[in-house]
This record gives structure tokens, sequence and C-alpha cells, in this order.
């Protein structure tokens, strides 16, 4: 037993495994409450599970660095998660063959709509010019767009929140917005959510209908593909 | 279910490591992902491949536990946002304004364009 609570808290707030049950025991909380709100768009679990452990960390001063040592486990995952996209797809390739025509037209549509649209915004709004190219690959999975942000000269761990902010924000706003343009094609919905939105987009996708998550999938898998040519070319010919 | 997350892992280890030796600009677990597909639909066609994991559903359930909590995945970055405050405090409304804006641009010109086209095939949802 330790003699004062204080070492005993100095010892545990530098451990990995304080850290990693924080990561895990606010999401399955804020993944409950979700559920218990039949996944209503608001209660996004991932919104609400950054702000209590960032706020946590803040209240305790513990750094970044530090947290990240405990909860790179959970962000390690991503990569493994991205090849298990394969099983959804195989399991729907039928469906997926009969609607590539579509898919490769939104594609092209829509990864040239975020970055332009992301880079002509933000100039206008006048941000400064490296925090307008750490924004550009907003659309794309977060391993992706922070190597997009390093090869440009811009900041990768800004790019990282940048990316997140966006999945949120299209997470939240997905299904109202489709709901209101009346397109009721779950393989369209699917796909501008895994586009405009990667994994977090891809995540609700999947709590809203199997096929939308599968063609959400698909749609970020392509997205991380195109924008990375993509956004070299857009910021040379719209950034000042 | 162990051989099955090897094979995930081992699918994206190669993936990585083409992309690193051929100097891609494809993520490396995109071609994982190539990669795991392309041996699934090979296993449909030649009997001898089902074996271990790629036999009664094993990669296809450790996949499925893997994507139930992809949003969970999301979180370690997110909270990343805590060294970002002072650019949030000068820049902040800004960013979100322009982030949300494109979101929203991204999601109807993605969702329209694929419905026009759809309906120029004449393709019915088959559902």
């Amino acid at each position: 037993m330790s003699d004062n609570p204080f070492s005993l808290w100095v010892y545990l707030s530098q451990s990995p495994l304080l850290w990693l049950t924080v990561t895990l025991l606010v999401y399955a909380t804020t993944d409950a409450v979700s559920l218990a709100t039949r996944r209503h768009p608001v209660a996004n679990p991932v919104l609400h599970a950054m702000w209590i452990i960032g706020a946590f960390l803040l209240a305790t001063g513990t750094s970044y660095t530090t947290y990240f040592a405990g909860a790179q486990f959970v962000h390690f995952l991503l990569g493994p998660a991205t090849v298990a996209l394969a099983v959804p797809l195989y399991e729907n390739r039928k469906r997926v063959v009969a609607s590539i025509v579509p898919m490769l037209v939104a594609l092209v549509a829509g990864s040239v709509t975020a970055v332009v649209s992301v880079v002509l915004l933000a100039e206008l709004a006048g941000l400064p010019r490296d925090v307008v190219l750490s924004l550009a690959p907003k659309s794309v999975t977060a391993g992706v767009a922070m190597g997009i942000a390093e090869s440009l000269h811009a900041d990768p761990s800004l790019a990282a929140v940048a990316v997140i902010l966006t999945g949120i924000m299209g997470a939240i706003i997905v299904t109202p917005l489709m709901n209101r343009t009346g397109v009721t094609d779950y393989r369209a919905r699917g796909f501008a959510a895994g586009l405009a939105a990667h994994g977090i987009g891809t995540a609700r996708a999947f709590q809203v209908d199997e096929i939308a998550g599968v063609f959400s999938g698909i749609a970020m898998s392509l997205n991380a593909l195109v924008t990375s040519f993509l956004v070299p070319l857009a910021v040379t010919l719209l950034v000042r | 279910m162990l051989a099955s997350l090897g094979l995930i892992l081992l699918c994206q280890l190669i993936g990585e490591a083409v992309v690193r030796g051929l100097g891609l600009l494809l993520p490396g677990p995109v071609l994982g992902l190539l990669l795991l597909l392309i041996l699934l639909l090979a296993r449909d066609r030649f009997s001898r491949l089902a074996r271990g994991p790629l036999r009664n559903d094993g990669v296809e359930t450790a996949s499925k536990g893997l994507l139930a909590h992809l949003s969970l995945l999301f979180v370690p970055a997110g909270v990343g946002i805590v060294q970002k405050l002072d650019l949030l405090a000068s820049h902040g409304i800004a960013i979100v304004l322009v982030l949300a804006l494109s979101v929203v641009v991204t999601l109807l010109a993605t969702v329209l364009s694929f419905r026009f086209v759809s309906r120029l095939l004449r393709q019915q949802d088959v559902r």
C-alpha cells in the first residue's frame, strides 16, 4: 500500500494502464448513452468521449503524450480495422459490382468537392496558410491525412484534429440532411457518408443500415487513394 | 480467432511493406484490404485455400468484431484537440464553420451525383 495517495496518483497517471482504461470506460459510457437514445445523431459517442477525456486531462494537468502512451493501443487498431473492411465488401460484392459506375462518378465528384470547398472556404475566411494546408485533407481517414499534411510541410496533428471534427460533424448531420434531400437509396447515402466523413461516417452508416455501411467503407478507402493525389494538385492551383 | 487476427495483421504488414518498398502514394492498410479481399475471393475458387482462418467464417467473425467498435478507434486521435486549444481560441469558430460547410457540400455533391448516374442507368435499388 502506498502511504500517500498523491504518490499513488503520480504513479498511476504516468502508466499506460490508467489512460487505456479511461479511454475504454468513457467510450463504453458514451456509447451506452448513444444506444439509450436509439443512436440519436447528437449523442455521437466519439464527440462526447473526446471532450470528457480532454477535460479530464486538462483538469489533472496530464499531457497528451502521457495519455497517448496508453491510448495508442486503441489508435493502433485503425489499421487492422481498415483491412477488416474487406469482409463486408466481400459479402456484398454482387451489389457493389452492380453499382460500380455511379460509385466511380460520385467518387470523383465528391473528392474534388471535399478538397476544393475546404481550401476555398478557408482562404475566404482568411485563415493562415499553414492552417489552410492542414485542413485540406480533412475528408480522409486520420493516418492518411496526417501523411498528406506532412508531405505539404503543414501540421499533421492539426490535420488529425480537422479529420476528427469533420468526421463527427458529418456523422451528426448525415441522417437529417439525407432525409431532407429525399434520397432513400442506402447505397448513395452510405457512399456519401464514407466519402465526406471517413471512418466516423462509416461507423455511423453501419449503425443505420448494413448496406449503407458497406458503401461507406468503400467510399472511405477509395477516397483515401484519390485525395492523396488531389490535395497536392489543389494546393498548387488554389492556395496563394 | 487468434489466427484470424494474425491474418488481418499479415495483410496490413504486406500492404505497408509494398507501399514503403515501391514508394506508392496509397496507404498500407488500403492495400491490405485489397489483399484480404483477393484472398477471400480466391478461397471460393480454390477449395485448397479454405483452411485455418479462411474456414468456418474465421476471418469474417474477427473482422466484424473489429468493425463493431470502429468509432472507438478515433477517440485517441480526437483527444489530440487538447494540444490545439491556442489555435482554437484564435481561429476555432472559422475552422469549425469552414469544416461544417465543406462537409455538407461534400455530402450533397456525392449523394446527388450517385443518384443522378444511378437513375441515368435506370438502376433500381435491388433490395
